[in-house]
């Protein structure tokens, strides 16, 4: 020991904290690997599937059973017609939903948080109660009530059964209580100062609500927007029993449609729609993951 | 502008939030409405400015009822504690929404947001977003996002409160004075007493929805018509004992187990008319700790031991007990008061208030 030895004690040289904030670090990933590996294992089986005529577990085999047998040929569905006008039905079914979903929703969400009217309670009580219903519950009741909008004039056949707009119609319904909730959550922690200064600058209570209130909710309408458009894309049950044959088919009953009761299943094939299915979506999170962190973080922050 | 309250009151199912408030306001004078928290204050500035719709009586500008006209048809402008900016704006977006909102043209929005802008101090700002700013500098675009318009009344609510001790020290000043150039009418919103003292041509005292006092700030420190207003208005505040007034020896003495004082004719009489005891209030100014050289007067002299010392700088704050009472008083902190101390206390009686303890007014001023 020299008198020139002047490290503080914090910026000590001794290699074992390092070590043991190694081991931490290795623990922790490990254990982070471990706890996703099934999902993991399942997308690289769904990724090595798309490209192989068949495969064992992971491994994919060619006819010989030797390692191998790379095709191309299970995405030759991409050139069929049908699967494109299903992508177009998913994405637009996606899109009208967001669209209805956000305007109900910060409409609704505003009025609950900030006015009075008769009916209030019961009405927030009400959607509370509706959004404990599972879809399921009310299928053949909805069928009623799709049959007889279709019914409509002029309108009937895009808001009816087998139609875009009446997938999309349900869709809206079923995603709306949360969403309403949701907002009016957003809208309740805005202070009323902001609110009560616009009024006295001269803004009308639309305005207020249009150019005041809404860029104050703007995280919370992005995460909505996020959620509705993801249940929209993978909607299953409502388009599925709402529709009849391809032409509204969406992503996901045009999916299911490749697997027959009666003939065999190309599983490779349904696994390469599937895989085209998600390409969107992940594209999608790709450009949105920082948006969607801050969300989740619960932060405002980019507003 | 002339704004009269005419026995204005709000109620919420049972939760009063003001109680029948009358009072006016002269074309161009500043008035505070002044007091504890929860007293109305708020809610008696929100029926002014339109948000909160009256459930009784009137409120009238310039002899016009304006009880159903919109908030923004009312020529007001409003500072609130919070400041209530648009966090989505810049500075200038701010200032120039009342403007934008009236479709002025382009040219005349930015030349008197500009003209606001500097007068306030912050014309370097204008393109700065809310969240870049300080406390103090978000203060002054509210302020000019409410004096752009040109209203015929300004408002604030409590605007000073979220600012540091010499900011708002500095920012009353400029507020007063730009009100005084402007000559704007103005109610101002506080429970900051030297705030109101200060600023205002006259205080609204008010204590639980109801109007105490209305006044100009000397009468309502030296001729309180009420306990609430003589407790209320001073700090620290006034001193108050139990005594019975009578004429000893042709001489009123207010007095009671521990105490006997010597108190003058004028005052004293209007107290002793009253039977029985009465509350006598002594401001902490008016009584002093002797020293070796000051003479001991006969009936104005009182022995107490010091329990607290809180020095204020200029003077000390003692805290002495005089029979049982906690009584404050202030003294030059030359005279080196300790806790523990025994002194005397010297009263100066001239400034003296009586109340009757029961209906809690003043017995001198009623
Ligand atoms: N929207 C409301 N609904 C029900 N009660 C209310 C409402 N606003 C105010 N009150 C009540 O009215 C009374 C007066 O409130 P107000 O906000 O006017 O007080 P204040 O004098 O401004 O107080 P502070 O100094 O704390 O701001 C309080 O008892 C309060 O609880
Ligand atoms: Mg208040």
């Amino acid at each position: 020991m020299t008198i020139t030895e002047a490290t503080p004690p914090h910026h000590s040289t001794s290699p074992f904290p390092k070590v043991r904030e190694k081991m931490g670090r290795r623990f922790a990933y490990g254990f982070l690997i471990l706890s996703i590996a099934p999902i993991l294992v399942g997308y690289s089986w769904l990724v090595i599937a798309t490209f192989s005529i068949r495969t064992e577990g992971l491994l994919p085999r060619n006819a010989e059973g030797g390692i191998g047998g790379f095709t191309l040929s299970n995405w030759a569905f991409i050139t069929d017609d049908a699967v494109w006008n299903a992508m177009l039905n998913s994405f637009l079914i996606a899109v009208t939903m967001v669209i209805g979903v956000g305007v109900a929703s910060t409409a609704g969400g505003y009025a609950l948080s900030r006015m009075k009217f008769a009916g209030r309670k019961v009405f927030l009580t009400g959607t509370l109660v509706l959004h404990a219903f599972k879809a399921e519950m009310l299928l053949i009741a909805i069928f009623f009530v799709l049959r007889w909008l279709g019914g409509i004039p002029l309108i009937g056949g895009f808001i009816g059964f087998n139609s875009v707009g009446g997938v999309a119609l349900v869709m809206i319904a079923l995603e709306l209580p949360l969403g309403i909730w949701l907002m009016k959550g957003f809208f309740d922690n805005l202070p009323w100062d902001m609110e009560r200064a616009a009024l006295i600058d001269g803004a009308s209570r639309f305005r207020v609500w249009w150019q005041i209130m809404l860029p104050q909710v703007r995280p919370g309408l992005a995460a909505l927007s996020l959620f509705t458009f993801i249940s929209g894309w993978n909607a299953y049950l409502v388009p599925f029993t709402f529709t009849v044959g391809t032409r509204v088919a969406n992503m996901p009953v045009f999916l299911s449609q490749l697997i027959s009761d009666t003939a065999p299943t190309n599983w490779n094939l349904v696994a390469a729609v599937g895989m085209f299915q998600m390409i969107p979506l992940i594209i999608f999170f790709i450009f949105t993951q920082e948006l969607l962190l801050n969300i989740y973080a619960g932060g405002s922050k980019g507003t | 502008m002339r704004v009269e309250l005419d026995n204005l009151s709000k109620a919420w199912d049972g939760v009063v939030g003001a109680d029948r408030i009358t009072l006016e306001v002269a074309d161009g004078e500043m008035v505070a409405f002044l007091g504890p928290s929860g007293c109305g204050k708020t809610t008696t500035l929100l029926m002014v400015a339109g948000i909160y719709r009256p459930t009784g009586g009137t409120i009238s500008f310039d002899g016009r009822v304006v009880n159903e006209v919109a908030p923004k048809d009312r020529g007001i402008g409003m500072v609130f504690q919070s400041y209530a900016l648009y966090p989505h704006m810049t500075v200038f977006g701010n200032i120039s929404y009342p403007l934008r909102l009236k479709r002025l043209e382009k040219g005349e929005i930015r030349k008197r947001v500009e003209q606001v802008a500097d007068m306030m101090g912050i014309g370097d700002l204008l393109d700065r977003r809310i969240a870049q700013l300080s406390g103090g500098q978000q203060q002054r675009v509210s302020l000019g996002r409410a004096l752009v318009k040109e209203p015929q009344l300004l408002l604030f609510d409590e605007p000073l409160s979220n600012l540091d001790a010499r900011l708002r020290l500095a920012m009353r000043g400029e507020i007063k004075r730009l009100q005084n150039d402007l000559g704007i009418t103005s109610i101002y919103v506080t429970h900051d007493q030297v705030e109101a003292m200060t600023m205002a041509d006259k205080i609204a005292v008010m204590s639980k929805g109801v109007l105490q006092a209305y006044d100009i700030p000397e009468a309502l420190y030296d001729r309180p018509k009420t306990l609430f207003v003589a407790g209320f208005v001073g700090n620290p505040p006034m001193n108050f004992f139990d005594v019975e007034v009578m004429l000893l020896g042709g001489e009123f003495h207010a007095k009671n187990e521990s105490l006997d004082l010597i108190v003058p004719d004028d005052r004293a009489a209007k107290a002793a008319a009253k039977e029985g005891r009465v509350v006598m209030g002594v401001r902490p100014e008016d009584v002093d700790v002797a020293d070796d050289s000051s003479p001991r007067v006969e009936g104005l002299t009182l022995s107490a031991k010091v329990e607290v010392v809180e020095p204020l700088g200029r003077e000390d704050l003692l805290g002495v007990v005089v029979g049982g009472v906690n009584v404050r008083l202030l003294v030059d902190k030359t005279k080196r008061a300790k806790p523990g101390d025994l002194v005397d206390l010297v009263f100066n009686m001239d400034n003296v208030q009586f109340f009757d303890p029961e209906t809690e007014e003043s017995l001198l001023w009623a």
